[in-house]
C-alpha cells in the first residue's frame, strides 16, 4: 500500500537517542578521569548537558516542523509518514480530519537489546510531544543546574562525584522520558532512584542526611513494586494484541493502542492501572508515601532544585501522562467523576499545602509545595485534564527550580548555610535584589496569580475539573490555590521582609551545632573539613554580612525567573495562544493499521469515511466508541475547557484572598503587629491540636517509623534471630559435628589404612621387584645383546606361531 | 630367481651378526656385527621392493645406510675413548654400568 509520507522528519528527531546517551558517556568520562580534569569533571557535566540541550533543541524544532506538516497534509488526503526503521510496525496513516485534530505519528526506533524466545526486549526511543517536551526541560534544567552548582559545592570533597551523580541521574531521567518500551522506562527510573539516593546523601557524614537517603529510596521502592507488577500485568494483557500488530507488550505504543482497542479486559486495565499509580505514588511524593520529599531536602540544594523541578518527581507524573491510555480507560476517567486518581491528587494537594504552613525550613515549604503541586499534576491527570497537567510540569520545572535555587542563592550568601527562615533571615530584600527578585516573581507564578506561568497551568486544571464534571475536585483545586498562596506568602515574608535575624543580621554564629539539626541538613558546615582552610577563611571573609550572590548563581535564577513568566504564554488561553496544545497533546484521532487494507478488501471504503469524526461535543471518538475495524487509537480524545475571565474569578479571588490573609497574619505573629490571631495556639485548644498534628506530620512518620516498620520489621528480626540462634546455628553445629566425627573416622579408617596401606605396599614391591631383577643388570654389553635376541626370537615365534 | 634366495642369504647374515654380537669380547667386533645384522636387514628390505616392484623398500634401506654410518661413526668414537681411558676394548671387562 502506497502512502505518501506527508509528516516531515529530520536528523535531531531521528537521532534523539543520542540526547540521553551523551549524559550517560559524560558520566563514565567524569567517573573515570573527572579527578584527574582541571574542573574536577563538572565541565565534562556542563559539556553534555549542553550538547544534549542543542539535541533537545533541534528535535523540539523538527517536531514542530512535523505537526506543522501534519496538519498541513492532512487537508488534502490522510497521509502518514512510513520510516524504515528496525521494527516500524505501527501506523502508517493518519486521521483525514480538519486541521490540527490529525493524529501526529511519532518518531519511533529501537533496536533489540536483548532477546528470550519469542520475545524482543528493545531501547530505543518514541518522540512524540510529551517526549520532546520533557527532553528540552530535562536538558535546559540540568545544565542550569550544574552552571549553579559549579559555585555551589566549589571545593566540596566531593565535587567529582557530585557531577558525575548529577550526569547521571539527568541520562537516567532522560532515558525514561524517550523510553520506547517498558523495559526501557524502568531502567531509567531505576537510574533516577539509584542516584537520587547518591545525591540525598552526598554529604552522608551527617547521620540525619543518610538515614534521609535511605528513606528516600525504601520509600520509593515500595512504589517501585507497583511498577514492576503493573508492567507485568500490562504485558500479559497486552502482548497477544500486541504481537498480532507486529510489536510485543513492553511497547508502549502498543499498550497504548491495545487499550484504546476495546478488546482490553476491563479488570486487567483496572488493576495494572492501579499497580502502575502505585509506583506513581512512590516516585511523585504522592499521599500516602509523600514522606520521602521533604527529607530529601538532605541533598544540596541544587539536587533538590532538580529532583523537584524537572526529574524524579514528574517522573510519577509522567508515566500516568505517557500511559495515559492504561489510565484512562482503566479508571474510567471520561465516564465517571471520582477515580484513584484524582482521590489522591487531591488528598495530596490539602495535606501537603497543610504542612507547609508549619516549616521553618525554607527549603521544607518548598519540598511540600512540590508535593502539591504534583498533586494538581496528577488530579489533572485523573480528571481528563492531561494537556493542562502536562502544562503545569512544563512550568512548575521552571519556577520551582527558580524557587530552590533562590533558597540556595540565600543560603550560599545571605544567611551562612542556614536554611531556617525564623533565625536566620529577614529582612534579605534589600541585600540580595536579583535573588529576592526573581524568587518574588516565581512565587507569583506558583501561587496563580494572573499573568504569570502558574495560573495559565493551574487554573486550566481547575477549569477543566470543573468542565469534565469532577465538581468535588474543582472545589479542592480552588481551596489548594487559596493555600498555596497563604503559605508561599508566610515564606516569603519571613524570608525577605521584617527585620534581619541571625546571620542575615550579619551575625556570625560557629556554634551551629546550637541550631535545631533538622532545620539545615543542607548546612555546608558538615564538609568544612574538607574545603581546606584558606577556602574557609576566604568564605569567612566573603561572609561580612548578607550580600548577592556571584553571576553562576544569579544567571540561573534570572532566567529561570523569565521563563516562570514567559514559559505561560505558550498555552495562555486569557491571550489567545495554544502552541502547547497543538505541539505537545496526543491526537485522538484513529489511525489505520499498518496492511489492514489488504485483510478482506475493504480498503478505502471503510478507512477513512467510516472513522469516527471528533465533532463539538465529542460524543463519539477515541475514547467514546471503540475504534472501528482496522483503525487504532493511540490516545482518548479529550475535552477542553473553554477559558473565561469569569470561570477564572474565583481562583483569582481566592488566591488574593489567600495572599492577603497570610500577609495579615505574618505581620502579626513574626512582625510583631497586634491582632488576634496572635497567640491563637496558645489560647485555644483546638488550634493547638491542629498545629501539633501538622508539626507531627499528621503522625505519618510516626506510623510507619513506630508502627509499620516495629510491628512488622522487629518481629520479623525478633523471629530471624531466634531462629538464627537456635535453628540455625543447631543445624550448623550439628553439620560441624558430625562432620568432624565422620572425619575422624575417615582418617582412622580410610585414610590410614586404605590409602597409606596401598601407598606403603606399591613402595615395597617396587623395591622387592627391583632387587630381584638386579642380577639382569649386570653391565655387560654382551649379555645385554644376548637378552635383546632372545627376547625379540621368544617374540618372532610367538608372532608367527600366532599367524599360522 | 627366487626370493628364499635373498631371504636365506639375509637370516645367515642376521645370525652370524646376533653370534658376534652375543660372542665376541672385542667391541669393534661387535660393531662389526652389528653391521652384518643391519645389512642382513638392508637384503631383505630391497629383496621384498624387488619382488613387490615397489621403490619404498629401497628408500628405506638407503636410510638404513645412512643411519649404520652415523652409528659407526658414535661406536667407534666411543671405542676409541674407552681404548684411551682403559688401554683396553675387552667388553667383558666393562661392567661398571652393573646396577
Amino acid at each position: 500500500m502506497m502512502l505518501a509520507a506527508s509528516a516531515s522528519t529530520g536528523w535531531f528527531l531521528e537521532n534523539a537517542f543520542l540526547i540521553p546517551l551523551i549524559p550517560a558517556i559524560g558520566f563514565a568520562i567524569i567517573i573515570g578521569f573527572g579527578r584527574r580534569l582541571p574542573k574536577g569533571g563538572s565541565e565534562v557535566g556542563i559539556a553534555s548537558m549542553a550538547l544534549s540541550l542543542a539535541i533537545a533543541i533541534g528535535a523540539t524544532v523538527q517536531w514542530i516542523q512535523r505537526v506543522g506538516s501534519v496538519d498541513e497534509g492532512s487537508g488534502e488526503h490522510a497521509l502518514g509518514g512510513v520510516f524504515g526503521f528496525a521494527r516500524s510496525v505501527f501506523p502508517t496513516a493518519t486521521e483525514g480530519g480538519h486541521g490540527g485534530e490529525a493524529y501526529v505519528e511519532p518518531v519511533i526506533r529501537s533496536w533489540t537489546w536483548w532477546q528470550s524466545g519469542s520475545l524482543e526486549f528493545g531501547l530505543g526511543q518514541h518522540i512524540d510531544g510529551l517526549a520532546v517536551m520533557l527532553l528540552l526541560l530535562v536538558a535546559f534544567i540540568s545544565l542550569l543546574v550544574q552552571i549553579f552548582s559549579t559555585e555551589y559545592v566549589a571545593g566540596d570533597r566531593r565535587y567529582t562525584h557530585f557531577f558525575a551523580a548529577l550526569t547521571l541521574f539527568s541520562a537516567g531521567m532522560l532515558v525514561m522520558v524517550l523510553a520506547e518500551n517498558m523495559i526501557q522506562l524502568i531502567l531509567g527510573w531505576e537510574i533516577m532512584g539509584l542516584c537520587s539516593f547518591m545525591l540525598i546523601g552526598h554529604w552522608w557524614e551527617e547521620e540525619a542526611n543518610s538515614r534521609a537517603a535511605l528513606k528516600a529510596f525504601f520509600t520509593v521502592r515500595v512504589g517501585d513494586m507497583g511498577l514492576l507488577v503493573g508492567t507485568a500485568v500490562i504485558f500479559f494483557g497486552a502482548n497477544q494484541w500486541a504481537v498480532e500488530n507486529g510489536s510485543n507488550g513492553f511497547s508502549i505504543q502498543a499498550i497504548s493502542g491495545w487499550a484504546m482497542s476495546g478488546e482490553a479486559s476491563t479488570s486487567v486495565l483496572f488493576w495494572g492501572a492501579v499497580a502502575l499509580f502505585i509506583a506513581c505514588i512512590g516516585k511523585s511524593g504522592q499521599f500516602p508515601l509523600h514522606i520521602w520529599l521533604p527529607d530529601a531536602m538532605a541533598g544540596p540544594t541544587p539536587v533538590s532544585s532538580l529532583l523537584h523541578s524537572s526529574t524524579m518527581v514528574v517522573a510519577g507524573v509522567f508515566l500516568v501522562a505517557r500511559l495515559y491510555p492504561v489510565f484512562y480507560t482503566g479508571f474510567d476517567i471520561g465516564g465517571t467523576n471520582v477515580n484513584l486518581i484524582a482521590v489522591i491528587g487531591a488528598i495530596t494537594i490539602v495535606i501537603a499545602a497543610a504542612l507547609a504552613f508549619v516549616q521553618n525550613d525554607i527549603k521544607k515549604v518548598l519540598a511540600y509545595s512540590t508535593v502539591s503541586q504534583l498533586g494538581y499534576m496528577m488530579l489533572g491527570l485523573g480528571v481528563g485534564a492531561w494537556l493542562p497537567a502536562v502544562f503545569h510540569i512544563f512550568t512548575h520545572a521552571f519556577f520551582k527550580c527558580c524557587l530552590f535555587l533562590a533558597a540556595g542563592s540565600i543560603s550560599h550568601s545571605g544567611s551562612h548555610h542556614s536554611f531556617d527562615m525564623k533565625k536566620d533571615m529577614g529582612g534579605l530584600w534589600r541585600k540580595m535584589p536579583i535573588t529576592a527578585g526573581s524568587w518574588m516573581i516565581s512565587t507569583a507564578a506558583l501561587c496563580g496569580v494572573p499573568f504569570f506561568s502558574g495560573f495559565f497551568s493551574k487554573d486550566e486544571i481547575i477549569d477543566n475539573a470543573h468542565n469534565n464534571g469532577y465538581t468535588f475536585f474543582y472545589y479542592v483545586g480552588l481551596v489548594g490555590a487559596a493555600m498555596t498562596a497563604a503559605y508561599m506568602t508566610r515564606a516569603t515574608y519571613l524570608t525577605f521582609f521584617g527585620t534581619a535575624r541571625g546571620a542575615a543580621a550579619g551575625e556570625h554564629h560557629d556554634e551551629h551545632d546550637a541550631h535545631d539539626t533538622a532545620a539545615h541538613h543542607d548546612d555546608h558546615d558538615a564538609d568544612h573539613g574538607a574545603h581546606g582552610a584558606d577556602h574557609h577563611d576566604d568564605h569567612h571573609g566573603a561572609h561580612a554580612g548578607p550580600h548577592e550572590s556571584p553571576w553562576r548563581i544569579t544567571a540561573p535564577l534570572v532566567i529561570l525567573a523569565a521563563l516562570a513568566i514567559g514559559s505561560g504564554y505558550l498555552n495562555a488561553p486569557a491571550v489567545g495562544t495554544h502552541y502547547f496544545t497543538d505541539w505537545v497533546e496526543p491526537r485522538g484521532a484513529a489511525v489505520e493499521l499498518d496492511g489492514y487494507a489488504s485483510d478482506e478488501g475493504h480498503s478505502e471504503a471503510l478507512g477513512l469515511a467510516a472513522l469516527p469524526r471528533a465533532e463539538e461535543g465529542y460524543s463519539e471518538g477515541c475514547g467514546y466508541t471503540d475504534p472501528s475495524p482496522g483503525t487504532v487509537c493511540y490516545a482518548p480524545k479529550l475535552n477542553h475547557a473553554e477559558f473565561s475571565w469569569g470561570k477564572a474569578a474565583p481562583s483569582i479571588i481566592l488566591v488574593a484572598f489567600g495572599i492577603g490573609i497570610s500577609a495579615w497574619l505574618s505581620l502579626g505573629v513574626f512582625g510583631g503587629r497586634r491582632n488576634p490571631f496572635v497567640g491563637l495556639t496558645r489560647r485555644f485548644a483546638p488550634a493547638r491540636w491542629i498545629h501539633t498534628l501538622l508539626v507531627r506530620k499528621y503522625f505519618l512518620d510516626d506510623l510507619y517509623e513506630r508502627v509499620i516498620v516495629r510491628s512488622v520489621a522487629h518481629p520479623i528480626s525478633k523471629a530471624a534471630y531466634w531462629v538464627n540462634q537456635n535453628i540455625l546455628d543447631g543445624v550448623v553445629n550439628g553439620v560441624g559435628k558430625s562432620g568432624r566425627s565422620a572425619g575422624d573416622w575417615v582418617y582412622r579408617n580410610v585414610d590410614q589404612r586404605v590409602v597409606d596401606g596401598a601407598v606403603k605396599a606399591s613402595g615395597v614391591v617396587a623395591s622387592e621387584s627391583g632387587h630381584a631383577l638386579q642380577p639382569i643388570q649386570s653391565g655387560r654389553v654382551n649379555q645385554y645383546g644376548a637378552l635383546l635376541f632372545g627376547a625379540a626370537t621368544v617374540g618372532a615365534i610367538l608372532l608367527i606361531l600366532l599367524n599360522i | 630367481m627366487y626370493a628364499a634366495n635373498f631371504l636365506l642369504l639375509g637370516a645367515v647374515l642376521f645370525s652370524i651378526g646376533v653370534f658376534g654380537v652375543i660372542a665376541r669380547r672385542n667391541a669393534v667386533m661387535v660393531l662389526m656385527s652389528i653391521e652384518l645384522i643391519l645389512n642382513a636387514v638392508n637384503i631383505n628390505l630391497i629383496a621384498f621392493a624387488l619382488m613387490n616392484d615397489s621403490a619404498e623398500g629401497h628408500v628405506f634401506a638407503l636410510y638404513v645406510i645412512a643411519v649404520a654410518a652415523a652409528e659407526v661413526g658414535v661406536g667407534l668414537a666411543m671405542v676409541l675413548m674407552i681404548y684411551r681411558n682403559r688401554r683396553s676394548i675387552a667388553l667383558d671387562e666393562l661392567s661398571e654400568m652393573r646396577g
